[in-house]
């Protein structure tokens, strides 16, 4: 069968890439008549150009870039929708060996709960003079929210009280290692290489801070979204496809092997094995078998919930990106786009999730507050001590 | 009315390109040309420059860090801007399509900074085009010296002539619908398995 759609998408070499190398490498999007064409990236704001130009059809993206383009506030600002989530969970808060030991002495627990953990880096925070800096990949990132979510969460202010800066990960290792940062919060593979290498110690992570949170989403301009309506229902098929695949643990050496090949991660297999299985070493010796840290598939994680972009949205507010109207509001509640990933994938998937109904529909983060979106005006209220 | 002299800064990490385009900046009358590499400390050097248009390759995994270091207004006097953002559709392509981008402090008229990227791109597909030859001429040099190791082959193990080794080649070649050269690899690694 020829191909009925050709189909280029833009991706970061990261483990939560592997739904586009899949549905390319196994086939799932040939059999959907989608001639897949995957171009490793090297920044965020590469993919953000070259999809709002149109190089790329679709990319893989931070689940809040395409809120943040929507909202004009990115260069290029072109009205960016995700009709699909990519992964739920897969961050890591790396921090440097020297960090760790005096948490450790404030009374950190080897168990990465966030809670206690972010107590001990809060008192280590007070006692220490200069201002501890922490990495993140981009400001409008999974990673930059979750890790302000938990400092702030754990009482330290994350705009006074500590620096975040911004750096790519594959310089993150050495900048931690030489002192030029004291923490990160990255996706995989990222901290276990850093692990690897010796150089930190995992202190929490993202399945702690907020269990089955979203994290990477399948970007598509609206407007080839309007003109693809088939060719983008085929390659959410292929992608659910491979997402079911992925979430197979016997098939996570396979797509180890798939990852690993240096058109995609360029990174050791084994490495990329431990990060899918969620079994990770925690640095000095300790390896943990941690619960969700990597759902590809499980728990409706392709599906792209609304109220997923409304807390998102949230925290652009909470730490000053955005104002908030009820238009910007409404602007991200739309980006996330449910009533599409349906349309691709009523003939396929058993049973459609019904998590964008109103009110709570997600566990509470690891402080007991729950994002209810209904409520979304005393949601942002109440995170004011901070903003 | 005479111009205060623009301060441009080059982030390359490709010096030969990057020296290209300093080059090109100096004889169009630019003289506060800086160039540095991501390994550099960028921050400070950028703070110390107090660029007015800053020019980066699309390569650069450091251009999400510069474009969070620019959005902070306390870090620089005045905001830099990404320059396509005021820029048509046309000219936003050229420069991705080219490998680079530009960004330029507020309020800065586009009229003195389009010179400078529509320079870049060019010097940017030059250099492009240039190591595109580059890299074709020596893989044709490399295709070369793998055919003559399978004509030297051909000479010594069936006695053939250069001509007629080549022409086995061609031949063989044709027959399967595939490069003389991947026919020449194949003989080459062939002739190695059945050595003693």
């Amino acid at each position: 069968m020829l191909p009925e759609y050709r189909i280029t998408a833009g991706f970061v070499p990261l483990t939560d890439s592997m739904l586009l190398i899949v549905a390319k490498e196994k086939g799932f999007a040939g059999s959907e008549g989608v001639d897949l064409t995957l171009i490793k990236e090297s920044s965020w704001a590469n993919i953000r150009d070259r999809v709002a130009i149109g190089h790329f059809d679709v990319a893989h993206m931070l689940a809040p870039m395409p809120i943040a383009a929507t909202l004009g506030l990115t260069p290029l600002a072109v009205p960016v929708i995700a009709p699909m989530a990519l992964v739920l969970g897969g961050n890591a808060v790396t921090v440097s060996t020297a960090l760790w030991a005096k948490m450790k002495a404030a009374g950190a627990p080897d168990t990465l709960a966030a809670g206690p953990v972010g107590k001990a880096l809060a008192s280590v925070v007070e006692g220490t003079e200069r201002k501890l800096r922490f990495a993140v990949v981009h400001p409008h990132s999974g990673h930059n929210y979750e890790l302000r979510y938990w400092l702030a969460a754990s009482g330290i202010d994350p705009d006074r009280k500590v620096e975040i800066v911004v750096l790519p990960p594959p310089l993150m290792p050495d900048a931690l290692a030489t002192g030029g940062i004291d923490g990160f919060c990255v996706g995989e593979p990222w901290n276990s290489i850093a692990i690897a290498a010796g150089r930190g110690r995992i202190a929490t992570v993202k399945a702690a801070i907020w269990p089955r949170s979203p994290e990477k989403v399948l970007g598509v301009t609206e407007a080839w979204a309007v003109y693809n309506p088939d060719a983008l229902s085929a390659l959410l098929r292929a992608l659910y496809l491979a997402a079911e695949w992925c979430g197979q643990p016997a098939n996570h050496a396979e797509a180890a092997g798939l990852l690993a090949q240096s058109a995609y991660l360029d990174a050791p297999a084994e490495l990329l094995r431990t990060a899918l299985s969620g079994k990770l070493d925690l640095g000095g010796g300790q390896t943990e078998q941690i619960a969700e840290f990597f759902i590809p598939h499980a728990h409706a994680a392709t599906f792209p919930a609304a109220w997923q972009a409304l807390w998102f949205y949230s925290q652009m507010v909470r730490w000053g990106d955005v104002a908030h109207t009820p238009e910007n509001a409404s602007l991200a509640h739309g980006t996330f786009r449910p009533d599409l990933y349906r349309k691709a994938l009523g003939g396929i998937a058993p049973a459609l999730p019904t998590l964008d109904k109103p009110g709570i529909q997600t566990g509470p983060f690891f402080d007991g507050i729950a994002f209810d979106s209904q409520n979304l005006d005393h949601y942002i209220a109440s995170q004011r001590p901070y903003a | 009315m005479p111009h205060r002299d623009l301060s441009i800064l080059i982030v390359d990490d490709n010096r030969l390109r990057a020296t290209i385009i300093e080059d090109g900046l100096r004889e169009a009358g630019h003289n506060t040309v800086t160039v540095i590499n991501s390994s550099n400390d960028t921050a400070r050097k950028i703070v110390e420059t107090a660029p007015d248009v800053v020019v980066i390759d699309l390569e650069n995994p450091n251009r999400d860090r510069l474009e969070h270091f620019f959005s902070l207004s306390r870090a620089l006097k005045k905001p830099i801007a990404m320059f396509v953002d005021r820029s048509d559709a046309a000219e936003i392509e050229a420069a991705v399509d080219a490998g680079v981008s530009a960004y330029v402090v507020d309020g800065l008229k586009k009229e003195r900074v389009k010179p400078i990227l529509d320079m870049a791109i060019s010097r940017f597909n030059a250099f492009a085009r240039l190591s595109r030859e580059l890299e074709e001429a020596r893989s044709a040099l490399e295709d070369r010296k793998i055919i003559d190791h399978a004509k030297a082959i051909l000479i010594k193990n069936r006695g053939l002539s250069e001509a007629d080794a080549y022409a086995l080649l061609r031949r063989t070649a044709m027959n399967q619908n595939r490069k003389i050269v991947e026919i020449a690899q194949s003989l080459i690694t062939a002739s190695g398995l059945l050595e003693p």
